[in-house]
Parts: C-alpha cells; structure tokens; sequence
C-alpha cells in the first residue's frame, strides 16, 4: 500500500523563533493589531509505501528520529493517508 | 602529527584551513571527502570546516552529520582524538551529538559578517592552552545561524563543568549575554565536550591567522594544538 505522510515540524516552546517574531512585527505594522503571537514551522510530505498504516507510521516515526527533527528544539506531528 | 579537514558538498573554507594548519602553523593536513569511510589512518586532529553543507538545507548541518565519515569522526573522539568544528562544522558536531546544543537563528534575523571580540574562558584545553585565560582575542564571525541554544538547566550543567571556551566579550574585558552579536545563551561563542577533545566554534580562527588578512590571534589556536600533540602542552 502507498501512504502520504505529512510531518510538522515545529520549534518547542521555551525556543526562540526569530521568524515568527519578525512576522509578528511585519503583521502588526500591516494593521493586524489582534495578532498576539506567531511561531514558524515546516511541513514535510513523504510518499512511501508500506504493508500497513501501522507500519507506515512507525518507519516515518524511525525517519523523524534519525534525521528530520531535532528532538532538542523541535517537535514532530505525523499525520498519515492512505493514496492507494 | 597529522590532520584531516573533512570536506562537504558546500564545505567553502576547507582551503583555508588546510592553509593555516600547513602552510602557516607547520600541521601537515589532507582534505578527506564526506563520502570515505575511514580517517587516514595517522590522522591525530579532525578539522570540521566552515560553510554551507547540502546547503544549508533541513537544518544547518543537518545531513552533514549522517556523511559517511562522521561515524569515523565519532570513533576518533571516543578515542580521544581532537575534532575541530568551525562555524558550520560546529552546527554539524551539534547535529550529530558530539556536542550538546543547537545553533538557531541570529536574533536579528541578519547575516552576521564581522570582528568579534572572544575572551578565551579556559587555557588548559587541546585548543587554547597557548592563551593565558581570560585573554580577548579577534577572530572574524559569519554566519546566520548562530545563536548557541540550550535549555537552561543544561546549559547550567554545561557552565558548572566549564565546557564554555570562547565567550563574546567586550573591550573592557568583560564578556556574557550583553556581547552576542547573535543572541546567543550566555554568550557562548565556542563549547568543548566533557572530555575536552572535542571543539565547537562559530568564529573563524583559519581568517585571523595571517597580518595580511587583518590579524593573528588565532593563531594561538594552531599552536596550541600543535604543542598539545607534541605532547609539550598536557
């Protein structure tokens, strides 16, 4: 089966996020005054295939450990979906 | 003595290194590809260079750590080989876990080219034993990415075993928070592991090592490693 897994990757709390500050700033001066905090992640999309959606989540958890996120200031959300 | 400066699809100042370790302070070095498995075999200092590995992309040093060689880095630093990280090779020493921390973002948000006035924090390391502590030295920066990141009780940990070398000091010879032209914690501008082989720097001591290029306090750096690895330092 092939699976799409979408991952987001966002700074942890408590970790300074110099882009969301700055957009912070850039959309109060475009007049949007009610914004009160702005954090910036990424999205990371994987196609892969697998026997099961058990399976798919797992090695994509194993991909997140070994290389697409950096457990000390960042944290991963996989979500996952079934494209045929 | 020998050293190795490993070089990255990106690496841009491998050559500079290779420079001042042969040509000035008298180190013989051979640049290594990140695709070989295996250090030359009398390899004594790992030079990890300044740049842009893979770009940049993901995160700073990100896939440079899972190179080939750095499985051969890391059995090296077991063994109490010295490893070298300069600005980008520090961010990959972060990434692969041979330093604790992580480099962020400058808080400006710029690209900081410029001197920096370091005080050197501790002398009786492989790297700095031919400074007297709490000597300034003026070792250029360039980078985005460097705002040394720690969560505070580490980074407690991390002062208490006095694993910061370089800190961002001022003229006056005061050094901390206040003098990060990047943000970073505490000021830190260069850590070493708890064992002290292994160096983490944002700096550029390879650009302060010739009067032509503006200066040569780093010098003391080559020469401190140098003495080390003759043994007449420890």
């Amino acid at each position: 089966m092939k699976f799409r897994a979408r991952i987001l990757v966002s700074l942890k709390e408590g970790v300074l996020d110099t882009q969301g500050k700055a957009v912070l700033v850039s959309l109060k001066n475009l007049g949007f005054d009610v914004v009160e905090e702005v954090r910036i992640g990424k999205s990371i999309e994987i196609v892969l295939s697998a026997g099961s959606a058990e399976e798919a989540e797992k090695k994509v958890e194993s991909m997140c450990e070994a290389l697409l996120v950096n457990p000390l200031i960042e944290t991963g959300r996989v979500s996952l979906e079934a494209i045929g | 003595m020998n050293a190795s400066v490993v070089v990255f699809p990106g690496s841009n100042c491998d050559r500079d290194v290779l420079y001042a370790l042969g040509k000035i302070a008298g180190i013989p070095a051979v640049p290594v590809w990140h695709k070989d498995p295996v250090l030359p075999e009398d390899t004594d200092l790992v030079v990890l260079p300044g740049g842009f590995s893979y770009g940049d992309y993901l995160r700073c040093g990100a896939m440079a750590a899972r190179s080939p060689i750095i499985q051969a880095v890391r059995e090296h630093a077991r063994r109490g080989g010295l490893v070298l990280g300069i600005c980008n090779g520090f961010q990959v020493l972060t990434e692969a876990g041979l330093l604790p921390g992580a480099l962020l973002a400058n808080s400006n948000l710029e690209f900081i080219c410029s001197p920096c006035l370091l005080k050197v924090e501790r002398s009786d390391t492989p790297f700095t034993n031919a400074y007297p502590e709490g000597t300034l030295v003026q070792f250029p920066i360039a980078h985005h990415e460097g705002l040394y990141f720690l969560p505070e009780r580490e980074l407690q940990k991390l002062e208490d075993n006095r694993q910061v070398v370089f800190r961002y000091a001022a003229a006056d010879g005061s050094a901390g928070a206040q003098h990060s032209p990047n943000g970073s914690l505490n000021g830190i501008a260069g850590i070493v592991n708890s064992s002290g082989n292994v160096l983490g720097l944002m700096p550029h001591p390879e650009r302060a090592s010739e009067k032509l290029l503006g200066g040569t306090d780093g010098l003391g750096m080559w020469y401190s490693i140098k003495s080390w690895l003759e043994g007449g330092a420890r």
